[in-house]
């Protein structure tokens, strides 16, 4: 795992050390002169081989470190993840600052897609064949055609803007705990979680009836089924802990690409998470800010998956044996 | 095999439905050109005369005989800039599918030929291509997409893939097609792993077959199945892509259209507030299109798979 850590980080900064044309064009912005450019060159370390940007780079995630030009070098703190090239703002804040918006986007969608995606899913596998099935399967069919742009915005105008049910989200709240209370935390949120929803739980639904039916046609089923347990005991106990694996598995790739920012939904809503930072700093150039973001959202893409595998061993009897 | 699944895909009524509207967006996009010369206007002439526009309560707010479809333009027009919705509909429409079609040949053939290689060839070329494979499925797609399309634009300025409106759409090409490929390559190489201990394999090889040889005749032809599956599935992944990139500003921009900037063109302003309808033209017609394509995908899934037919 650190080793694909080290790697994703090293290619990360591969890619946008050496794919712009000149990041200290960009770092200098509009009103730049040639010897502005050399400057920032010098400034942005660049003017070092590529390994010892990197390293440089690297260093700064376990102790403060100093950048700039030489003369001119101001501290950066740790954790440094280098300085906006717009506001020259340490980096590592900014992410620290869009984090607990990234947060409450993330758990209430996630809330929210697991108990509809994985409830109707088994709803479906339950009744397979039934007109409740048909139309749930229907219904999933559809919620994976909808483009988050489409569906955030049809949310606006119609809750928002015709109906006046719900306010327009404002940055000023981002957790529950705030001064305005939970209630107004949920009302903030309802329509990006119900934007991102829509959309996950569709394939939940999807991937928890295949699985399900897959399940309850196996034999330990039917053993169980043959010992006279309940029905109840047979559904949740054995058929539900076994055949819901590949949905965990799902759910963790899921939330570490979640916690990276949910860059659409962001951007629609307007609330200022990382993913919105992300789509500002790529649109402005800013290439500090997008190679942490990205960088950071790997991360969790990688944690993730190991907490998957170590929550199989938890949930499924027949993973613990091998 | 091919025919079996085709009978199949006859035999079901979404599946044939699904492939009509396909087919229909195609043609509607293909005959642009056609069908907006019919109706009289192009993409790109702006018309904000005060007949057309209004002035007053909401400057740039078509007014209500130029909003909705009428017989002059089809679908109505802009608000803003008053050019016909309609024309930009169609024309959008060659951009963001020619975006899609060959961004997903280009994963296409990258996961084809890679996956192929790392299960035929096994040893060292194996674990370099899966490590790969890992690599790029754990980046966070849209975001790297997101701020790579800017940095690839730049590069690609001075070159002949960089003329105006080419641009945006070569760059989005290469990205998606490039950031699409290794979860197909995963499924390829699976498939291969069992195919190349299967006897015509051996029997080719024993004929004096070179690997090369063998593995674009004989591997790569068995796979097409999981190839066709998966390929028909990516276009609807990567119509959606291009409608977030270019709706999220770094893909496809003004004056060229495709539906993701009409998105781009109704939010930006607020205008889908006022009005609802250049929201809804290119929201439906995306929302059409990718479920069209989606449960077209689902179809020859079904069609070819196996197992299929076991339920």
């Amino acid at each position: 795992m650190v080793l694909l850590l080290a790697a994703v980080s090293f290619i990360t900064f591969m890619l946008f050390q050496l794919g712009p044309s000149d990041p200290a064009a960009a770092a200098c912005g509009q009103e730049c002169t040639p010897e502005r450019v050399a400057e920032a060159r010098v400034a942005l370390g660049m003017d070092q081989p590529f390994f010892v940007q990197y390293i440089d780079y690297m260093r700064g995630l376990f102790s403060s470190r100093m950048i700039g030009a030489p003369g001119a070098q101001t501290l950066c703190e740790w954790p440094c993840l280098g300085k906006s090239f717009q506001t020259n703002e340490n980096v590592a804040d900014i992410i620290g600052r869009s984090l607990p918006y990234t947060f409450s986007m993330a758990i209430g969608a996630l809330v929210l897609w697991t108990i509809t995606g994985v409830g109707l899913g088994l709803l479906a596998a339950l009744r397979k064949g039934s007109p409740v099935d048909k139309f749930i399967v229907g219904a999933a069919s559809v919620g994976v055609s909808l483009p988050i742009p489409v569906t955030g915005l049809f949310l606006l105008l119609l809750f928002v803007n015709q109906l006046h049910l719900l306010p327009f989200t404002t940055n000023e709240i981002n957790s529950p705990f705030g001064p305005q209370g939970p209630g107004a935390w949920v009302a903030n949120y309802l329509l990006p979680w119900i934007a991102l929803a829509v959309l996950f739980s569709a394939s939940y639904i999807r991937v928890t009836r295949t699985n399900m039916i897959d399940t309850f046609g196996e034999d330990f089923i039917r053993t169980a089924r043959a010992k006279g347990l309940a029905p109840r005991t047979v559904t949740f106990k054995h058929g539900v802990r076994a055949g819901i694996t590949p949905v965990v598995t799902m759910l963790g790739m899921d939330i570490g690409l979640l916690l990276g920012g949910a860059v659409l939904t962001e951007q629609i809503f307007s609330v200022p998470g990382l993913g919105f930072t992300a789509v500002h700093a790529a649109i402005s150039g800013d290439l500090p800010v997008t190679m942490a973001i990205t960088m950071l959202a790997a991360f969790f893409v990688i944690v993730a998956n190991v907490l998957v595998d170590l929550a199989y061993a938890a949930i499924d009897p027949r993973v613990r044996l091998q | 095999m091919l025919a079996t699944a085709w009978l199949r895909i006859r035999r079901s009524k979404i599946a044939l439905l699904s492939l009509c509207v396909v087919v229909a967006i195609m043609l509607f996009a293909i005959l642009a050109p056609a069908l907006s010369a019919m109706s009289g206007n192009d993409p790109f002439t702006s018309n904000t005369s005060p007949e057309v526009l209004d002035d007053f309560q909401t400057p740039g707010l078509p007014l209500p005989g130029y909003m909705y479809p009428s017989a002059e333009h089809w679908l109505g027009v802009e608000p803003g800039l008053g050019r016909d919705l309609f024309a930009r509909l169609a024309y959008g429409g060659q951009v963001s599918l020619t975006i899609a079609l060959l961004s997903t040949a280009v994963s296409v053939v990258l996961g084809t030929v890679l996956g192929a290689a790392a299960g035929y060839f096994g040893g060292k070329t194996d674990a370099i291509i899966s490590r790969i494979m890992d690599l790029f499925l754990a980046f966070p797609h849209l975001l790297l997409v997101l701020s790579l399309t800017p940095i690839l634009q730049s590069r690609l300025r001075d070159t002949p893939l960089g003329e105006g409106s080419f641009l945006p759409m070569a760059s989005l090409v290469i990205i998606l097609g490039f950031f699409g490929w290794a979860y197909l390559a995963r499924i390829v190489r699976g498939q291969v792993l069992s195919l190349r201990e299967r006897e015509f394999v051996e029997a080719a090889r024993s004929f004096g077959a070179s690997h090369m040889s063998v593995l674009f005749r004989q591997i790569i032809p068995n796979v097409m199945g999981v190839v066709l599956v998966y390929a028909t599935m990516l276009i609807p992944t990567n119509i959606s892509a291009e409608a977030a990139l270019s709706f999220l500003g770094v893909g496809v921009r003004d004056p060229t259209s495709s539906w993701g900037q009409m998105l781009n063109a109704a939010q930006s302003g607020n205008w889908y507030l006022s009005d609802p309808w250049f929201l809804v033209v290119p929201g439906v017609m995306l929302i059409i299109t990718v479920l069209a394509f989606n449960l077209l995908g689902d179809a020859v899934r079904d069609a070819l798979d196996p197992k299929a037919s076991r339920h």
